[in-house]
């Protein structure tokens, strides 16, 4: 068949474009321009060339907080794609359990996100929370709005108690889909539970779990939300993380130039580790598609 | 190897079964005799699938009881009874090489890895995928893949029965045949007890000795192929083997004589049934002469479809189908007569025996 060659064809993705353009390339160009230039208000801009970004990189502020970013997710991770597989397994897979346990764990997904800080904030008050004061009756020294451990502590558990949920319904949906023909191969084959595991559930969980760790990493990488809720970054700058550290700066300090030079970066390190998920994750579907 | 004994074996997946209908296995009493090819036949939901279970041990059975050679297996655990058993879908590990496929059944047994290694050797080459030992499973055809999952019983050399279900359906058609004749291959070389669950009359006939016909949870005909087709037992048998299927009249008895409508059709001997039973008459269209001499028939449709013709009329308001060889003319006006060697009768669906 001969092709056609009509470039008119250009014309077709023009809407998208316009709406893409509003939605996401112009205020991502202003961020650009701010990030070039340095301004004392009035609507004066003086260029700056890349200042802003030597700042940024030379700066420890940026540097600490990233770190606490990738220290947080590795931690997040590390416990809820274990315990979300774990949960999914002793899921019931049929009768009146399924409902039951599929709403509750929907729950927490639903739940805004400043009001999940807000339940933890309030749950965790040594003067009138329930974990607080039970925390405190039991001798316990807990205190997050001192303690930076104790603020690390909440805030991996709200994380883990918010959004495991997520792992668990995805590697259910995994599990379920697998037919019975494996499990009863697998008796006649005389496997282990282990065996089942291994070879069986989680080879078919592999691409639903992919799927959970990017969304997880992601998520967590940019959390901003429920720490600013509970702890505000602190104590000290303990729980600032880059999130919070932006807006500290864009509109506490006023800092507009470090500031978008700060989200770009940060927008890049985001941008090369999904490009970096994106490619492992479409090799990994070729080499099963072969 | 071994002779599999199903006695009375009922089953039912309700909690507490009061009458028959509760049971999706009414009640089959059967032996497997060691080192035959059998093909379990029946429409979906006939029962097959849950007999074939109930031998390989992944289904307990209600009532009833199981035995290999003899011995009582009823309450032994699958791995124990040591079946192979090769599903519709195939059934491979994924992430494994073609070699360690094979090789798991044996691992998890604690086979020694240099007796593996033998045993399993010896199975890719039965199988014929010796070359792609080192593979990813995951990588090969549905057909290769099946042949995997049936290696995975071939190389426990004591297998007591290899059990299909439903094995082909995923195979491309040019494949099946191929498969289906490497599977008695096998059966002939090395003379596995097999038992062959399909709803497809061309792989049972083909792939049995034995076919053992089931509907709606019970065996309604255990019989070589030409039997099942000569001599139907029960008018499901007639319709489900055969293409198109056997013909059934509803008629009435006279001694020799059976009556459809004003019609009288002479049978080979005397037909007596109990009274108030449905009787009818079964005749498979290979069995229908059409010429001018006979029962009056009306014309329907002539279906040619290459070696043959199919004339699909009535008499007497009664559906018939008729096979005719491809050169032969059908008259404008055409009469039938049934072949007397072709013709059955049937009590309440069951084929009774004519007295000479």
């Amino acid at each position: 068949m001969e092709r056609t060659v009509n470039n008119k064809a250009w014309f077709l993705v023009l809407p998208v474009l316009v709406l893409v353009a509003f939605s996401a390339i112009i205020p991502l160009m202003t961020v650009v321009n701010y990030s070039v230039q340095d301004t004392f208000g009035n609507n004066q801009f003086f260029w700056a060339g890349l200042d802003w970004f030597q700042d940024v990189l030379e700066s420890d502020r940026f540097w600490d907080a990233l770190g606490r970013n990738l220290i947080f997710s590795a931690i997040i991770l590390a416990i809820e794609i274990p315990l979300g597989i774990y949960i999914a397994l002793n899921m019931p897979r049929k009768g009146w359990g399924v409902p039951v346990c599929l709403v509750l764990m929907a729950l927490p997904l639903l739940i805004p996100w400043n009001v999940v800080g807000t339940i933890w904030q309030v749950f965790g008050r040594v003067d009138i929370g329930l974990l607080g004061r039970t925390l405190a009756s039991m001798g316990i020294d807990y205190n997050y709005v001192q303690d930076p451990v104790d603020a690390w502590l909440t805030i991996i558990v709200m994380d883990v108690w918010h959004w495991t949920s997520l792992v668990v319904l995805l590697c259910y949906a995994g599990l379920v889909s697998i037919p019975d023909a494996y499990y009863q191969a697998a008796r006649i084959d005389g496997a282990s539970r282990w065996s089942v595991f291994r070879f069986i559930q989680l080879p078919k969980m592999g691409r639903v779990l992919l799927i959970a760790v990017l969304l997880r990493f992601m998520d967590s990488f940019m959390i901003y939300t429920e720490p600013f809720v509970v702890t505000g970054g602190g104590p000290g700058n303990e729980t600032t993380f880059l999130s919070i550290d932006l807006v500290k700066m864009a509109i506490g300090q006023f800092d507009v130039g470090p500031a978008a030079a700060m989200s770009l970066v940060y927008f890049l390190i985001v941008l090369s580790l999904s490009w970096v998920f994106y490619t492992v994750m479409t090799n990994q579907g070729q080499e099963t598609g072969k | 190897m071994a002779r599999i004994d199903l006695d009375h074996i009922r089953h039912s997946y309700l909690a507490n079964p009061v009458n028959d209908d509760d049971f999706a296995l009414k009640e089959v009493h059967h032996s497997f005799d060691d080192g035959g090819a059998y093909a379990l036949l029946g429409p979906s939901g006939c029962g097959k699938t849950s007999l074939l279970n109930i031998i390989s041990g992944l289904v307990q059975p209600s009532r009833g009881r199981i035995l290999f050679d003899g011995a009582d297996v009823t309450q032994l655990s699958t791995e124990r009874r040591n079946i192979a058993q090769v599903f519709q879908f195939p059934v491979i590990y994924d992430t494994m090489t073609v070699y360690d496929n094979l090789a798991f059944p044996l691992r998890n047994r604690g086979v020694p890895e240099a007796d593996i290694s033998r045993r399993v050797n010896e199975t890719l080459e039965v199988i014929g995928l010796a070359d792609r030992a080192r593979k990813r499973a995951r990588g090969l055809t549905a057909d290769q893949k099946q042949k995997i999952s049936l290696g995975r019983g071939l190389v426990r050399s004591d297998v007591n029965a290899i059990l299909f279900d439903e094995p082909l359906t995923v195979i491309d058609p040019h494949m099946k045949w191929q498969l289906r004749s490497q599977l008695k291959e096998l059966h002939k070389r090395f003379g596995y007890t097999m038992v062959y669950v399909t709803h497809d009359q061309t792989e049972a006939l083909t792939f049995a000795d034995t076919v053992v016909v089931m509907y709606e949870g019970e065996i309604v005909q255990i019989g070589s192929p030409a039997e099942l087709f000569e001599r139907p037992s029960h008018t499901f048998v007639g319709y489900f083997i055969g293409s198109p299927g056997m013909n059934v009249l509803p008629v009435t008895l006279e001694g020799g004589t059976a009556r459809l409508g004003s019609l009288s059709i002479s049978l080979p001997g005397a037909a007596t049934a109990a009274a108030g039973a449905r009787t009818e008459l079964g005749v498979r269209p290979e069995y229908v002469r059409i010429g001018r001499d006979g029962v009056p028939m009306k014309l329907r449709a002539v279906e040619d479809i290459g070696r043959h013709k199919i004339v699909r009329g009535s008499i007497e308001g009664c559906e018939l189908a008729a096979i005719v060889p491809e050169g032969d003319e059908i008259p404008a006006d055409p009469h039938v007569r049934f072949d007397p060697r072709g013709i059955n009768i049937y009590a309440d669906s069951w084929r009774q025996t004519l007295r000479a």
